[in-house]
């Protein structure tokens, strides 16, 4: 399994990893641009500080360039934007020219928003933008998972029909089911997503998972759950093995 | 059609040589014509049980690498006409079996032969994959032991992904679970897996459960495999074993301690 999308029981990692990946969502503000004249946009920022001074702030922006089709100046467009105190972070909605100008000048793109709604007015501070759930492929596996198998659902929920052995693995990004006996190790959510659950007909596992929070089955309350059709889920931090009846 | 039988079990010592002899032996005695190949390169010890150790002078390597014809390696067994042992090279390693070299041997094996038992080596690196990849069926020899039966459920993965029926997307190895070294009284004792742990957690169907017994050290120091033994359990149960595996019905024998003459006259 990879490091980079769980934390490793203590013991298994002697040395401690210098840093983790984990995906997070955010909410950002969006940068409407609507003109490609840098002396435009210079009077407009002008004019919403004069209004709310202080009020950016070292926010981070998206700039979103489904309303202009004119070349950008992303480099030029960086500048006066910091100097404003925004910081930009990408662009999203660019045509194929303006992205690859983007790119070029440092700023990755994001992914498109479904129906896009434009608000009147340009930039809209704090405008809570949705967050997209990203993964939704599941991924169903019908035979038994073998010790030293491991079965991995990068893009949403897993489901095992059959039993998972000792020593076997099984990852999702969403969430993991099993019909059949868990004995090996289960780990859901392995991008953070902290609503993902852990469903078995019967718990026998070695370790489990949720958005990085492990647990193996040794203290006395977990061995009585054993061999039950439990689901394990995160409650506040706290990793929640519940009986499924 | 001949097939390909692979008796492995990823860990070592649970007695998959004893099982590739004695399930040789028994088809030959079937009158089936049958052939077994040692993968053990650099281990072998299937002539020494197949008590044909003197008369080994070409070997498998050889073969593969054109410096003998299979003629000159085949041993032909002393007792059993049907019956014949590719031994392994013992001066070499595992690397020696190519894909390629092993391949040939086995389809010209196949044009000559009912039955090719392939004795796979220990573990799960190239031996054991070389000598897998090309088998029709599977003798995962187990014991009733935690540690055997999880390197079992391993062995069944790679069967499963990477055996050449596998990958090739045709119809799966048929995986056959041989319990050996099965101890009823330590099973009922509670220090052995009982058979139904075993099945529960494989989930293979059972070919044939062999009773621990003094009988099988004896036939290998011996050199004869122990299902030529007529006065021994675990020979009744390779025979059982064969018998099913060619398709007769035979109930499950020595799952149950039965206690000794003297134990049961003096109540012990």
């Amino acid at each position: 399994m990879s490091a980079t999308t769980t934390t490793n029981p203590p013991e298994q990692s002697p040395q401690r990893a210098a840093f983790e990946l984990k995906g997070s969502l955010f909410t950002l503000t969006i940068f409407y641009l609507q003109s490609s004249d840098l002396a435009v946009i210079t009077q407009h920022l002008r004019d919403k500080i004069a209004q709310a001074p202080g009020f950016f702030c070292h926010a981070p922006v998206v700039i979103d360039l489904n309303d202009l089709h004119d070349p950008v100046d992303f480099t030029a467009l960086v500048a006066l934007l910091r100097q404003y105190q925004l910081i930009p972070v990408g662009i999203r909605h660019g045509s194929e020219a303006q992205s690859t100008a983007a790119l070029a000048a440092g700023l990755p793109l994001l992914p498109k928003q479904r129906a896009v709604k434009r608000p009147d007015t340009a930039p809209e501070p704090q405008a809570p933008e949705k967050p997209l759930r990203k993964y939704t492929r599941t991924r169903v596996y019908s035979k038994p998972v073998r010790s030293g198998q491991q079965l991995y659902a990068p893009d949403g929920d897993l489901i095992i029909i059959g039993t998972v052995s000792g020593g076997a693995e099984v990852l999702a990004a969403g969430h993991v089911h099993v019909y059949g006996s868990l004995r090996g190790r289960a780990l859901a959510g392995v991008h953070g997503d902290n609503h993902a659950r852990i469903f078995c007909s019967s718990l026998e596992a070695e370790l489990v998972s949720v958005a990085g929070n492990y647990r193996i089955l040794e203290k006395p309350s977990d061995i009585a759950k054993l061999h039950q059709p439990v689901q394990i889920y995160l409650e506040s931090e706290r990793l929640m093995i519940r009986p499924l009846t | 059609m001949a097939r390909v039988i692979v008796v492995t079990s990823g860990k070592g010592g649970v007695g998959k040589t004893t099982t590739s002899a004695s399930f040789a032996a028994g088809l030959a005695l079937r009158d089936f014509k049958t052939v077994v190949i040692d993968f053990d390169v650099g281990l072998r010890n299937l002539d020494l049980i197949m008590g044909c150790e003197r008369r080994v002078v070409y070997d498998f390597v050889n073969v593969i690498n054109g410096e003998a014809n299979l003629n000159q390696a085949l041993i032909k067994d002393k007792r059993l006409s049907n019956l014949y042992i590719l031994p392994a090279s013992q001066t070499r390693d595992k690397e020696a079996l190519t894909h390629e070299g092993v391949e040939i041997v086995i389809e010209e094996l196949k044009k000559r032969f009912d039955y090719i038992i392939c004795d796979s080596p220990a573990g799960i690196e190239h031996g054991a994959h070389i000598a897998m990849y090309f088998a029709d069926d599977a003798l995962v020899t187990t014991n009733p032991e935690v540690s055997s039966v999880r390197d079992s459920d391993r062995i069944l993965g790679l069967i499963a992904s990477r055996s050449r029926r596998a990958i090739n997307n045709e119809e799966p190895v048929q995986e056959l679970l041989v319990l050996t070294r099965y101890d009823s009284e330590r099973v009922e004792r509670g220090d052995m897996l009982a058979l139904d742990d075993v099945l529960e957690i494989l989930g293979i169907p059972l070919l044939g459960v062999i009773p621990e017994s003094q009988t099988v050290l004896l036939a290998s120091n011996e050199g004869v495999p122990v299902i030529l033994n007529e006065r021994s359990d675990a020979g009744h149960a390779y025979a059982d074993m064969v018998a099913r595996y060619l398709g007769e019905e035979r109930p499950h024998r020595f799952l149950t301690h039965r206690k000794n003459f003297l134990r049961r006259m003096f109540g012990g």
